[in-house]
């Protein structure tokens, strides 16, 4: 079976309404990108210079980051002259195969959090500011109390305007505690304090939020490295998962903040955001090649049950799904 | 470095030209080629991108760029200029309603900053025009949105209008600028649920704020750090409302901002200003020419360039580079550069601008306004010809001299002294970055070609 018919079969055959609402939330995406892949490839009967630089503006215009696109399309030119491909139709699949290719390099990525069997789990949110981490804390804290775990929720964003009153919000809606201190507090101190009350509690997981912060603040970074000290400190073998809220509205710049915040937290994984609007958030593809950091979740609206697993192959394929469905039409015939 | 602003591009490319002594289309074609990749790994949406080298390509053909001496150089000098010029000039003026009070409405995307941005926009009225603004808390749905907005009200001590999150978003709008009236306040500035621009329901809801309200301005509140996605965003907003200008948030951290040219050119609307920090003094002017500089990924080196093409001639420009390379850059020189600094603005600004600067000790205190400058210039005045060249020579006594002879204290001379120590230093770093042999280097210096 050829690795798309695979693929679809995949797609087809999860009948869950995680994967409906996965590709409910990609429709958007997937419209615009394959509408405009399917003009393409109905345009071109052949493939040559000019196919590959309209396949290469289509995937900059997906963010997909301006390296990783350049290479793409330099391998697919050796790949098509490799299999003597002539017909556009015949490259889709290709095209595809290396995009998911890039994404999961030799072997597949596993999205699962590492939730621990035995005692405390703690996940760190990190990210700029703006991109979704309180709120993906809220609906992560709904998923995990629905799975039967015992959740607790640390307000460790002590400096923006009505943080605290968000997570608390978030909290009650996912009927989860949340441990706070006043605003103005060293986050650090809240930390220990969440990290006291979860052991003492004998929670499962302990979700902690973190203000947001640019990258290039050294300040700000230091102070994040102290936060993650003091659960390191504090739990052996914590923080079990740090999640960068990536929004996928944003440039080339979420590799800089992937890279900058890696250093610093070691982040084991990504959440992106806002991916139920017209932004395609392609720049994960170029943090997974770069920095071998994984998606985990998407997010796909602002209510408590919208955040979902990240599938690379669903990814990839809810970018091609009509191609894939419908035969081109060759425009160029009368 | 991440990505290459278009001087290090250009690089390769200027290298092929040089000892050519000519440069043919094919050449312009070439660096047009990096000038593309430079917008797009800056930002720039690729249709804009498309367009513009285009024309940059035109310019550039048509003599200017072939017939320099320069091309690397010229042709920065092209695309920056075009790029400016797209970019509109600086019009960071308020509205004034004839019959007050003005409306305000802050729209955008979720998480753009548009309830910070409302809070700074309110200071800078109060404090800069004199204003009694009265900030109208509209998002009913963003949790806490209410609070956070009554939060900064607070701090900045400014009233806040909110009927908490159970009344509509219209009616939070309507009574508030009746609020206002009956206050005798003469700004409202109504704080909007972030949404999506083809959520049809919320975009509703706008126009049909927009059309009680008639707002005196519709400010697009857009994070600097948009992708391509940016016109879609920009065009579907201001298709919806006729926003009047544009507030980029988030500029303080190190993205290029190419969002800022997209948006300008779909929608030909000013950037009003910039955010430069969460606190609610970083509201900052919009620098068109500035912007300019930073999406092409060189800061304000970009206009240290020019600076440098027109005060420094060629012959002293290599010298100035030899030096450099052979670390013999004298205390002469330096002040000379601080010369041309001092017209770029602060120096601790620029050096912001240099990748990895902020880690380097010592330089983060680097500070030079016209006045320091005054005080360097008369402390490097007083030294001996063979102290500027060997500063390691002076010592306490020496120092006592000068700072005598200077009418600075000898701590003064110490942090010069310093400083200069610390620059030298980042400049040999440069230095070995651009030999290491990587066919780009990693940063240019004004006087380097
Ligand atoms: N459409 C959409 N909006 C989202 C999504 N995730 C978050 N948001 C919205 O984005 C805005 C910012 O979300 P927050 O959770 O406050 O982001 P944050 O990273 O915690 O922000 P700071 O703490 O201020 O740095 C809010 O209006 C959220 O409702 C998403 O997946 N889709
Ligand atoms: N560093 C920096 N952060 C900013 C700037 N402007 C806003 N922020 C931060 O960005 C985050 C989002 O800002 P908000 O004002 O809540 O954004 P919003 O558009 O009102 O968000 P929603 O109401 O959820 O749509 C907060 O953490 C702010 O502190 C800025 O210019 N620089
Ligand atoms: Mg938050
Ligand atoms: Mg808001």
């Amino acid at each position: 079976m050829s690795f798309f018919k695979k693929l679809k079969e995949k797609f087809t055959h999860s009948q869950d309404t995680m994967t409906e609402k996965f590709r409910d939330g990609l429709t958007k995406t997937r419209d615009s990108f394959t509408s405009k892949m399917n003009d393409l490839v109905a345009r071109y009967r052949t493939v040559d210079e000019e196919f590959f630089e309209e396949l290469e503006e289509l995937l900059i215009q997906a963010d997909v980051g301006v390296d990783t696109v350049m290479e793409l399309v330099d391998e697919l030119k050796m790949e098509v002259k490799r299999q003597n491909i002539k017909d556009t139709k015949d490259i889709r699949g290709v095209i595809s195969e290396k995009l998911v290719d890039i994404y999961q390099g030799e072997h597949e990525v596993d999205p699962s959090l590492a939730i621990q069997q035995e005692g405390l789990t703690v996940i760190l949110f990190v990210g700029v500011n703006g991109v979704g981490k309180t709120t993906t804390i809220g609906k992560l804290a709904h998923q995990l109390k629905n799975d039967g775990k015992k959740v607790l929720l640390a307000a460790g964003d002590t400096f923006r305007a009505g943080a605290i009153e968000q997570l608390e919000v978030w909290g009650s809606r996912a009927g989860v505690d949340v441990i706070k201190q006043g605003e103005g507090s060293d986050p650090a101190a809240v930390m220990f304090d969440a990290v006291q009350a979860a052991k003492a509690r004998q929670v499962d997981v302990l979700i902690c939020d973190t203000a947001g912060r640019l990258q290039n603040k050294v300040n700000l970074m230091k102070e994040l490295e102290k936060v993650k000290r003091v659960i390191e400190r504090e739990v052996p073998g914590a923080p079990h998962e740090v999640l960068l809220a990536l929004d996928a509205t944003t440039g080339q710049n979420a590799l800089t903040q992937a890279r900058m915040f890696k250093e610093v937290t070691n982040v084991s994984g990504i959440v992106l955001t806002k991916l139920d609007g017209t932004a395609k958030g392609g720049i994960v593809l170029a943090i997974k090649r770069e920095l071998d950091i994984p998606v985990k979740f998407v997010g796909l609206g602002e209510k408590m049950d919208d955040l979902q697993p990240f599938d690379a192959e669903k990814y990839v394929y809810g970018l091609f799904a009509d191609l894939v469905d419908e035969e081109p039409v060759d425009m160029r015939e009368e | 470095m991440a990505f290459e602003g278009l001087a290090d591009r250009l690089q390769g490319s200027i290298q092929k030209i040089r000892g050519k002594g000519k440069v043919n289309e094919s050449d312009v074609k070439e660096m047009m080629r990096e000038v593309r990749l430079a917008l797009l790994e800056a930002d720039v949406n690729f249709k804009v991108v498309k367009n513009f080298v285009k024309r940059v390509s035109e310019r550039a053909v048509g003599q200017e760029v072939m017939k320099s001496l320069t091309p690397g150089q010229q042709i920065i000098k092209v695309v920056k200029e075009e790029l400016t010029e797209l970019m509109g000039g600086e019009q960071s003026q308020i509205a004034v309603s004839k019959r007050p009070p003005t409306v305000i409405m802050m729209v955008g995307l979720q998480g753009a900053g548009k309830t910070t941005t409302t809070g700074k926009l309110a200071n800078l009225l109060r404090k800069k025009h004199n204003r009694k603004p009265l900030l109208v808390a509209a998002d009913i749905y963003r949790p806490a949105a209410i609070k956070q907005l009554e939060t900064l009200g607070n701090q900045l001590d400014l009233p806040v209008f909110s009927m908490g999150d159970q009344v509509s978003p219209i009616d939070i709008a309507r009574q508030g600028i009746e609020k206002a009236k009956e206050d005798h306040l003469d700004y409202v500035l109504i704080d909007t649920a972030g949404r999506l621009h083809v959520d049809e329901t919320l975009m509703d809801e706008l126009k049909q704020i927009k059309e009680l309200s008639s707002p005196d301005e519709i400010f697009l509140v857009v994070d600097a750090m948009t992708g391509q996605d940016a016109v879609n965003v920009a065009q579907n907003f201001d298709e919806a409302l006729g926003v009047t200008g544009v507030v980029l948030t988030k500029l303080d951290g190190d993205t290029r901002g190419g969002a800022a040219l997209s948006i300008r050119a779909v929608t030909e609307k000013p950037i009003k200003f910039v955010g430069m920090g969460e606190k609610m003094d970083a509201l900052e002017a919009f620098h068109p020419e500035r912007m300019a500089s930073r999406i092409l990924g060189m800061g304000d080196m970009l206009s240290l360039i020019e600076k440098a093409q027109t005060n420094i001639d060629e012959e002293k420009a290599k010298e100035m580079e030899k030096k450099l390379r052979t670390a013999t850059f004298t205390l002469d020189d330096f002040l000379e550069q601080l010369g041309q600094v001092k017209q770029m603005g602060p120096l601790d600004e620029l050096i912001k601008m240099i990748p990895g600067a902020n880690k380097m000790k010592g330089l983060d205190n680097l500070q030079v306004d016209g006045k320091q400058l005054g005080h360097v210039e008369a402390i490097i005045q007083s030294m001996t010809n063979a102290e500027k060249e060997q500063p390691e020579i002076i010592n306490a006594s020496r120092r006592k001299r000068i700072a005598r002879g200077s009418g600075r204290t000898i701590q003064e001379v110490n942090r010069l002294l310093k400083q200069f120590e610390e620059m030298k230093k980042m400049m040999k770093q440069m230095t070995n970055m651009q030999q290491k042999g990587k066919k780009r280097g990693g940063f240019n210096f004004p006087f380097m070609k």
